[in-house]
């Protein structure tokens, strides 16, 4: 129930911010939520003590998946391109989770790396995708409904804040319960899971195929932000992004994700402005402190907070 | 009697060592049995050609007149075998609930909070229910291992060694708890012990292994009595002339 009441309020905030926020805030904003729901993916995946370096091959695909509908077939209805790129992440993360789930540890985050820069690489040899440069997509209705120009983003952030939430609450619920004990379970000893008689690479897999909707999911609501698709969407840096946000806001709430998402972001968007030339190395000096501060992450403070309140 | 697991002619070899020569042995239900023997003599080797750790090279497995070699230890699992280990298989960063909630939540208990409140009382472990198990002492380790093995499912119980690494004054005060489990559980009892007062307390029949053989099958009594399992696998002083 509380988490259902926090879901709420998030999500009347986040309509709120939509409707009545100037136009970079409402683009800022919707980034941030991109990247709070492929961290929100992440964040299932490291409940199994698994770290993916390669989370930008789903953001990419997803981003692609729904760019390629605009342009390839016309299709410039978002609510199309949301789902079709979180099934195309979905797909697959079904395939290539039958492979990664069988390993752990840095081999795990390794391989992970190395399909997302396979990725990468047919991107930008690719001339019919646009290779480097990529290329535009256009929604210009949203279940049907066409919208007013200069509407696009609002209604955008406001799709994209429902989809957040949904999976907010789902990902909530499957590890609050079972589900999330044998994760953590798997993360401690899979010796013991498989002699309780219960499968680990099932765990990994089911749990890599969520990352990997998720981050589909974020990659077409990025694309819709920025009305363009490019390569750099499964570069190695845009996956470090997310593990940087997953260790700045901490694993212990699905809250924490987004949170962190939106910190980043700002951060991001100040450093650029007032030190376009390090601007790299403010965000490099702030995962120092939190590595050295607060290694549980963010969210943590809040913790404390609650607990001495 | 019918016998819930039999062993017939298990044979493995790591290189030149053969752990387990030709092994041969039935286990009838509800019976409380004890495998002795030095370090290296096989008895783990078993153990783990039991629950589909190590394949044997040749020989059958038969759990519930099923042939078993060749299945996964989950799937083993699944049909009803359960086993601790000489070093606990914890949860480490998990509270002693949540461990033993896993477990029957795998088991597929119809009320996995409840059977879990059952399994802390029948284990006495409910001070520690809230205690990381990563911070526990030894003994209270070992109960857990061995709780989290005993869920609602297990037929058989096999167990490594549950009194190593435990203090002497703890070791009768842990079995008591244990075979208490057990015998409430009504399951079979297979147990791997270097204690022979443990042994000789809690067996009703002791399978003396030997270099990968078996040198003794019977009733405590006559097992650690026999000469050849003092001289082999006790380690004491037996004079030639009366062997």
């Amino acid at each position: 129930m509380k988490a259902l009441a926090a879901a709420a309020v998030a999500f009347a905030l986040l309509i709120a911010l939509a409707l009545l926020a100037p136009q970079w805030l409402v683009f800022m904003a919707m980034l941030a939520l991109a990247k709070g729901v492929v961290v929100l993916g992440l964040v299932v995946l490291m409940r199994t003590g698994l770290v993916s370096f390669g989370q930008g091959l789903y953001f990419g695909i997803g981003a692609y998946a729904a760019a390629l509908l605009s342009h390839q077939w016309h299709i410039a209805d978002a609510a199309v391109m949301l789902l079709a790129a979180a099934a195309a992440g979905g797909l697959l993360a079904a395939l290539l989770g039958l492979l990664l789930a069988r390993y752990r540890d840095i081999f795990f985050a390794m391989l992970s790396l190395a399909l997302s820069m396979i990725l990468y690489g047919l991107l930008v040899k690719s001339a019919a995708l646009g290779s480097t440069d990529g290329f535009n997509l256009h929604a210009r209705t949203f279940f049907g409904i066409a919208f007013a120009s200069g509407m696009e983003r609002r209604v955008f952030l406001i799709a994209g804040s429902a989809c957040a939430v949904v999976a907010a609450l789902m990902v909530h619920r499957l590890l609050d319960g079972h589900w999330g004990r044998l994760a953590s379970a798997v993360r401690d000893n899979e010796l013991r899971v498989s002699y309780l008689g219960a499968s680990p690479y099932r765990v990994v897999y089911f749990n890599y195929l969520i990352a990997g909707t998720l981050a589909g999911l974020g990659g077409a609501l990025a694309a819709l932000a920025v009305g363009h698709v490019d390569p750099e969407t499964t570069y190695w840096t845009t996956s470090g992004e997310f593990v940087f946000i997953a260790i700045l806001g901490g694993t212990q709430s699905i809250m924490a994700p987004f949170v962190a998402a939106a910190i980043f972001e700002t951060l991001r968007t100040i450093a650029s402005q007032y030190a376009p030339n390090v601007w790299q190395m403010s965000l490099g000096l702030a995962m120092l402190a939190i590595i050295m501060f607060q290694p549980a992450g963010l969210w943590s403070l809040a913790e404390r907070w609650r607990r001495s309140a | 009697m019918n016998a819930v697991l039999t062993a017939e002619g298990l044979k493995k070899s790591f290189g030149a060592v053969t752990a387990a020569a030709n092994i041969s042995l039935a286990f009838d239900a509800d019976t409380v049995v004890s495998l002795i023997g030095a370090n290296g003599a096989g008895k783990t080797t078993f153990l783990n050609m039991v629950t589909g750790y190590l394949k044997p090279d040749s020989g059958r497995v038969v759990f519930d007149r099923r042939n078993i070699v060749g299945l996964s230890p989950r799937q083993i699992t699944k049909l009803g075998v359960s086993r601790s280990f000489q070093v606990p298989q914890l949860f480490q960063t998990l509270n002693v609930r949540d461990n033993l909630l896993i477990a029957e939540s795998i088991a597929g208990a119809n009320d996995p909070q409840a059977a879990t409140d059952a399994a802390l009382a029948r284990f006495a472990l409910k001070p520690y229910a809230h205690q990381q198990a990563g911070l526990l002492p030894e003994g209270i380790r070992k109960l857990l291992d061995v709780a989290m093995a005993l869920s609602s499912r297990s037929k058989l119980l096999l167990l490594d060694e549950p009194t190593s690494g435990v203090s002497a004054d703890e070791k009768f005060a842990i079995m008591d708890v244990v075979m208490g489990a057990a015998r409430e559980a009504g399951v079979t009892v297979i147990f791997v012990e270097h204690d022979m007062d443990i042994v000789g307390r809690f067996a009703g029949r002791v399978v003396a292994f030997y270099d990968g053989g078996i040198i003794a099958d019977g009733t405590p009594d006559t097992v650690l009595r026999a000469d050849s399992v003092r001289r082999y696998v006790i380690g004491d002083e037996v004079p030639h002339a009366a062997a």
